[in-house]
């Protein structure tokens, strides 16, 4: 039957307008447009001016109209109507949320500013939020690093002055090797899946270890299943076979890094392991062209990296390199011994060094860039060694991350790829000196704003906040000899520290877009007691005040007192500080503004704007007139534009000046937020080549840097190979100093603050031959840092997870595929369905994360897969570890950094019994939710 | 039943390539997200927050391991209509509403005439076709028939939805009808492959197979690494280089 084909509408627009503005379904921040049709959102795609995405889109970036329409979407403040955890609310006004916010606050402010606990998850507004906070007096403050990624931020930044993701990205565009561990997919995702296909299509060699292969693992050219936990170890095995080959930059080491700085080797001194400096405290080295030490940082001289040199006062020096090299070449390094622990064979190991060194020496890469280092010496050409890596929450989130990131970085050093042609790239406003300069503000009193931000970066024991005792000050333990560098702060502890009042009880806690009582914590049942837990005497509860802050209806908002409703992304302003979290490329610095593209149907309001109208009501200086008026009446859109950090420099720096033309350093621009929409949302500034590369020690880029603000001094970055300030604390360990730990610490500091990067095992307190298994987690990639709702379409794709495990070891215990299992660890059980693989570690056993969900959370029918069958492994992690020296418990943290552990955990997987039910367990009792489940609304 | 054009002028069509794809889902939920408003509207959910959450979809994404041991490895597979150049979904429609474009060869369905029996679904071998229940018609890719010549959009974003949001590049729109095209140049360099060429369909769409890994060192860098044989241990010998190298 022949047909005549029906006519088509084949040119209908995509809608009445398209606006740009910056998606925010994770944290990658990709440039998007949004197609509008009769005022509704009708298609997402991406921005291809975008620096950040070149136009692609990623799977939860497509499905943002279901994010935005989602009927868990909050409609209006809520105060609590029955006790904690009934889900009994009322709705209130904005007038009263408002008034009620301010009352709790003023009087923490007037009593104890500290006793506000101020925490902001997700948060990509921390200029601002950490500012509230500082003019607030609290130095209880901070967002959610702590239980991300804090190991491997605080360890670059530490030791190179950069880090990966948003300070830094391999040179996409000329490596010749990659390397990738861990869990990675979850940050910077769009940019890495670009460069994935292109470098797979030029034929650069991709390597991927990590426990799992899936996602990004899965089109590597090699997959190393290493056992979680053991990068560290197998890093040090490619360093020792690296120097045992004779495979070292060493011209790079000198010009660039501490390697050559020379290190007190008095044993029992108070400045043993310290740098042997000159009067003014400048490191010294030893000038072989000389024979004499002269200032480490001296340009004309030429560095020993060996040897052993009496200083003035008798006493023995030895440059750092040559502690580092004698470190990694003992056989605790070698690929024969570090293959029994890390799974990886030792000729794997061999061959992956030999690679990096061919890849490194062999195709050095040279490009037609004159430049001038800060020494004032012209370069005709940069040149690169195109070796690249990248690492996440992987190798960060255990116990040992924090050395095991700076080992990572070691290697990178050691190949001389820091920033030049085919290697790592900084992203400006990085690289920044390292150790950073900012150290955390100290406490206040009643009505007075702290002298500094709450978060900084300690350099020594004199910069803890710690009390005379050595008790710690800030609510989380952060800075204190729980956790000396804690950059980021623990968020993940502060609801179990301010219950159990150690070290001391708060009024308010206060927290924005965080799932504290779900999947953003350790050891749910105890955060649940803990949240709603009274006092006896006076029956109030041990956490009295509460305030939430969310635009939607997750499983948090039944424990919270007060809830301040949020707008989804596509109603409000932000902006993408260089201030903050930046957008940056490699070529040059970028930051960006999310505009609302339609307006609330409800009445909620971004979370920004009711901040500094709080911050107004409390009449916090900054945040109003001399006459008390609020200084920012238009709200976050307003501060964006007003608010200047130092004169000339805000939020953002694009189309800054009356005339809309400066750069960096400018007045504010009435027209700014106009200029930015005009643009597509975003600024981008381009380097010119001579500042492109090698920016830690390129005078054109740093004399630049300063200018704008980035940097205070136009002077080069030194690499921190060694790290005199872990050394600092190790000695107050000892005893020497003013500061020193309480007796029941010294032992773990000593042990894990040691100066030069080592492997330590990571540990979770559980008997490994009672729990066999290595039990890691990772977000699917369409559930990247899903920390809204459940969406509609995304939920079609997963609305389950399983337990996999590989299947010989499935075998040995008796369990096929599909079968329920119990996965128990020291602390409790869960139950759930595991599925068999291939390619995972046989010691390891994983699941999606964060898709399990509480009945009733989410605005899902209460019968929903997410809670009837799926499972969070969160109920198996302690949050304190065993019982150390004295009783005490530490949390289950990297002993530096406080980074929550999540992949330390332990299990052992055990087959239900039959007539088990088949379904999940522990399976809490359903919320009743502020937002009941209805159907879907169509987009 | 319905018959098929005798030649069609173009071959339009998507080559998908099975070495870079992540398996990240983008392309599967752009297309549900163009396909809900425009010429496939609506395009819906059942029970989308609920216990048994499904809906039509005109893309789907498919990860599975091949293999065992040191062969294994993870394959994520993209699967959407082919476009066949004898589609056994059009001849056996019994209305005329499963139809093969003459012009491009796209296979569409008219969702006036299509009568929801589903006939179409059980003959697509590639389970292509996704029956919309709210809707009452048979959905399918329809190569984002109103954008690729779409005036009123920018040229470079007139290809299907799924091509525009592609992260990793994996997927690529034209016409394998000409042997010239890009696409076509690419499958014959890349040795793209048909699905099930032996059910005799003649697909369409091509996909592109993983590459050979570089899972063993490339022959100038097989060698071992040179290690120095002067006396001493390891340290002494590196030392020694160290100090040999820095006196140049």
């Amino acid at each position: 039957m022949p047909r005549d084909e029906p006519d088509i509408a084949l040119s209908q627009p995509s809608g009445d307008e398209i606006k740009t503005t910056t998606c925010y379904m994770c944290a990658c921040r990709c440039g998007i447009r949004v197609h509008l049709k009769d005022g509704k959102v009708r298609y997402i795609d991406g921005n291809r001016d975008h620096p950040v995405n070149k136009g692609v889109i990623c799977g939860k970036g497509a499905a943002g109209i279901m994010t935005h329409t989602s009927p868990s979407r909050l409609r209006a403040p809520l105060k609590r109507a029955g006790p904690r955890g009934s889900g009994e609310f009322v709705e209130i006004s904005w007038d009263e949320a408002l008034a009620t916010a301010t009352d709790w606050l003023r009087d923490v402010r007037q009593r104890d500013p500290s006793k506000l606990a101020f925490f902001t998850g997700r948060d990509q507004s921390q200029a601002l939020t950490g500012w509230f906070a500082q003019q607030f007096g609290t130095q209880n403050f901070a967002a959610h690093g702590g239980f991300c990624s804090v190991n491997m931020a605080a360890a670059g930044l530490y030791t190179f002055g950069g880090s990966f993701w948003e300070f830094g990205e391999p040179d996409w565009e000329h490596t010749r090797y990659f390397l990738m561990f861990g869990v990675a997919e979850d940050h910077a995702s769009n940019p890495i899946k670009m460069a994935l296909g292109k470098l797979k299509g030029k034929g650069v060699k991709f390597v991927a270890v990590n426990p799992v292969r899936t996602g990004y693992g899965a089109i590597a050219d090699e997959w190393i299943g290493i056992r979680p936990g053991t990068d560290g170890l197998f890093v040090g095995s490619l360093i020792h076979e690296l120097m045992k080959a004779e495979k070292i930059d060493l011209e790079y080491l000198v010009r660039f890094t501490n390697s050559p700085w020379l290190v007190i080797d008095a044993p029992g001194s108070a400045d043993d392991g310290l740098f042997a400096r000159d009067g003014d405290g400048k490191a010294l080295a030893f000038d072989r062209k000389s024979g004499t030490i002269v200032d480490a940082t001296r340009s004309d001289i030429s560095s020993a990296l060996t040897g052993t040199f009496k200083l003035a006062d008798g006493r023995n020096a030895r440059p750092a390199f040559a502690l580092i090299a004698e470190r990694y070449l003992a056989e605790t390094y070698s690929p024969e011994t570090t293959s029994t622990t890390t799974g990886v064979p030792a000729e794997t190991a061999r061959r992956i060094a030999r690679e990096l060194a061919h890849a490194a020496f062999e195709q050095q890469i040279t490009l037609d860039i004159p430049w001038t280092d800060w020494t004032g010496r012209r370069h005709e050409k940069t040149v690169g060694r195109p070796v690249s890596m990248h690492a996440m929450r992987g190798i960060s989130a255990h116990a040992n991350g924090f050395q095991t990131c700076r080992m990572l970085h070691l290697l990178q050093i050691l190949l001389g790829s820091i920033d030049c042609p085919g290697g790592f790239r900084y992203k400006a406003p990085f690289p920044r000196p390292a150790p950073p300069a900012n150290r955390p503000a100290r406490p206040s009193g009643p009505d007075t704003p702290l002298k500094g931000a709450p978060l900084g970066f300690p350099q020594g024991p004199e910069d803890l906040l710690v009390d005379a005792s050595g008790k710690a000050q800030r609510i989380d333990k952060a800075y204190s000899w729980d956790a000396p560098l804690a950059a980021h702060g623990l968020m993940h502890m502060v609801i179990t520290n301010a219950a159990k009042g150690d070290p001391y009880p708060v009024d308010v806690l206060f927290m924005f877009m965080a799932n504290m009582s779900w999947n953003s914590s350790m050891n749910i049942p105890a955060v649940l007691k803990h949240l709603t837990e009274t006092d006896p005497a006076t029956g109030e509860y041990k956490i009295p005040k509460i305030i939430y802050s969310d635009a939607y209806s997750s499983e948090m908002l039944a424990y919270a007192d007060l809830i301040l409703p949020d707008t989804t992304y596509l109603e409000r302003w932000d902006c993408i500080s260089l201030l903050d979290r930046p957008i940056s490329g490699p070529d040059g610095p970028a930051d960006a503004i999310r505009q609302p593209v339609v307006q609330p149907d409800r009445d909620v309001r971004g979370f920004q704007t009711v901040l500094l109208d709080i911050g107004a009501r409390l009449k916090l200086p900054g945040f109003v007139t001399d006459d008390g008026k609020p200084r920012y009446p238009g709200g976050y859109a307003d501060y964006i534009v007003n608010h200047e950090r130092m004169p000339g420099i805000g939020s953002l720096a694009g189309f800054r000046g009356a005339d809309g033309k400066s750069y960096g350093r400018g007045a504010p621009n009435p027209k700014q937020l106009d200029a930015y929409i005009d643009a597509g949302c975003f600024h981008h500034h381009h380097l010119t080549p001579e500042q492109s590369y090698y920016k830690h020690a390129n005078q054109a880029y740093l004399d630049w840097a300063k200018q704008v603000g980035f940097i205070g001094d136009a002077k080069p970055v030194v690499f921190q190979l060694y790290l005199e300030s872990l050394q600092k604390f190790r000695l107050a360990a000892q005893g020497h100093g003013t500061v020193v730990p309480p007796a029941g610490h010294r032992r773990r500091i000593e042990q894990y603050f040691d100066p030069i990067p080592f492997w330590y095992p990571a540990f979770d307190g559980a008997d490994g031959r009672a729990f066999p298994f290595s039990a890691v987690t990772q977000r699917p990639m369409h559930f990247y840092h899903s920390w809204g709702s459940h969406n509609g379409w995304l939920r079609q794709i997963t609305a389950e997870n399983c337990l996999y495990m590989h299947h010989d070891r499935a075998r040995q215990l008796g369990i096929a595929d599909g079968d329920w299992v119990w996965i128990k660890s020291a602390i409790g059980r869960v139950k759930g369905r595991v599925r068999l693989m291939d390619g995972v570690n046989p010691d390891t056993v994983w699941t999606w994360n964060a898709i399990g969900r509480r009945g009733g959370a989410a605005a899902l029918d209460v019968d929903a897969p997410e809670a009837t069958r799926s499972f969070l492994l969160n109920h198996l992690i302690t949050e304190l570890l065993p019982e150390r020296e004295g009783g005490y418990r530490f949390s289950n943290s990297d002993p530096i950094t406080g980074q929550a552990a999540w992949y330390d955990l332990r299990v052992s997987i055990e087959r239900v019994a039959a007539g088990e039910a088949r379904e999940t367990s522990p399976r809490f009792e359903p919320l009743k939710p502020p937002v009941p489940a209805e159907k879907e609304l169509a987009p | 039943m319905t018959s098929l054009p005798a030649a069609t002028g173009k071959k339009l069509g998507l080559v998908i390539d099975l070495d870079t794809c992540v398996g990240c889902h983008a392309c599967a939920t752009s297309c549900k997200e163009w396909n809900s408003t425009g010429y496939s509207a609506p395009l819906t959910d059942q029970d989308a927050h609920g216990r048994d959450p499904h809906g039509a979809w005109l893309n789907r994404v498919h990860s599975y391991e091949v293999g065992d041991g040191g062969q294994s490895r993870t394959v994520h597979f993209p699967r959407s209509c082919l476009h066949c150049e004898t589609p056994a979904c059009v001849t056996v429609c019994p209305t005329g509403a499963s139809y093969k474009r003459a012009d491009d060869g796209i296979v569409l369905v008219n969702p006036d005439t299509c009568i929801g029996c589903k006939l179409c679904s059980w003959a697509c071998p590639y389970g292509a076709r996704e029956y919309d229940y709210d809707d009452g018609v048979m959905k399918k890719c329809t190569l984002c028939v109103d954008r690729i010549y779409n005036e009123t959009m920018a040229p470079e974003d007139r290809v299907p939805a799924c091509v525009r949001a592609c992260p990793t590049g994996a997927r690529h729109f034209g016409d394998l009808g000409d042997p010239a095209s890009a696409v076509s140049r690419l499958v014959a360099e890349r040795e793209g492959f048909d699905l099930l060429p032996e059910l005799g369909f003649k697909p369409v769409n091509k996909y592109l197979p993983p590459r050979a890994r570089k899972d063993h060192a490339a022959p100038s860098a097989a060698r071992e690494l040179p290690i120095s044989a002067a006396p001493g241990s390891n340290v002494d010998r590196f030392f020694a280089w160290v100090d040999k190298t820095l006196s140049r």
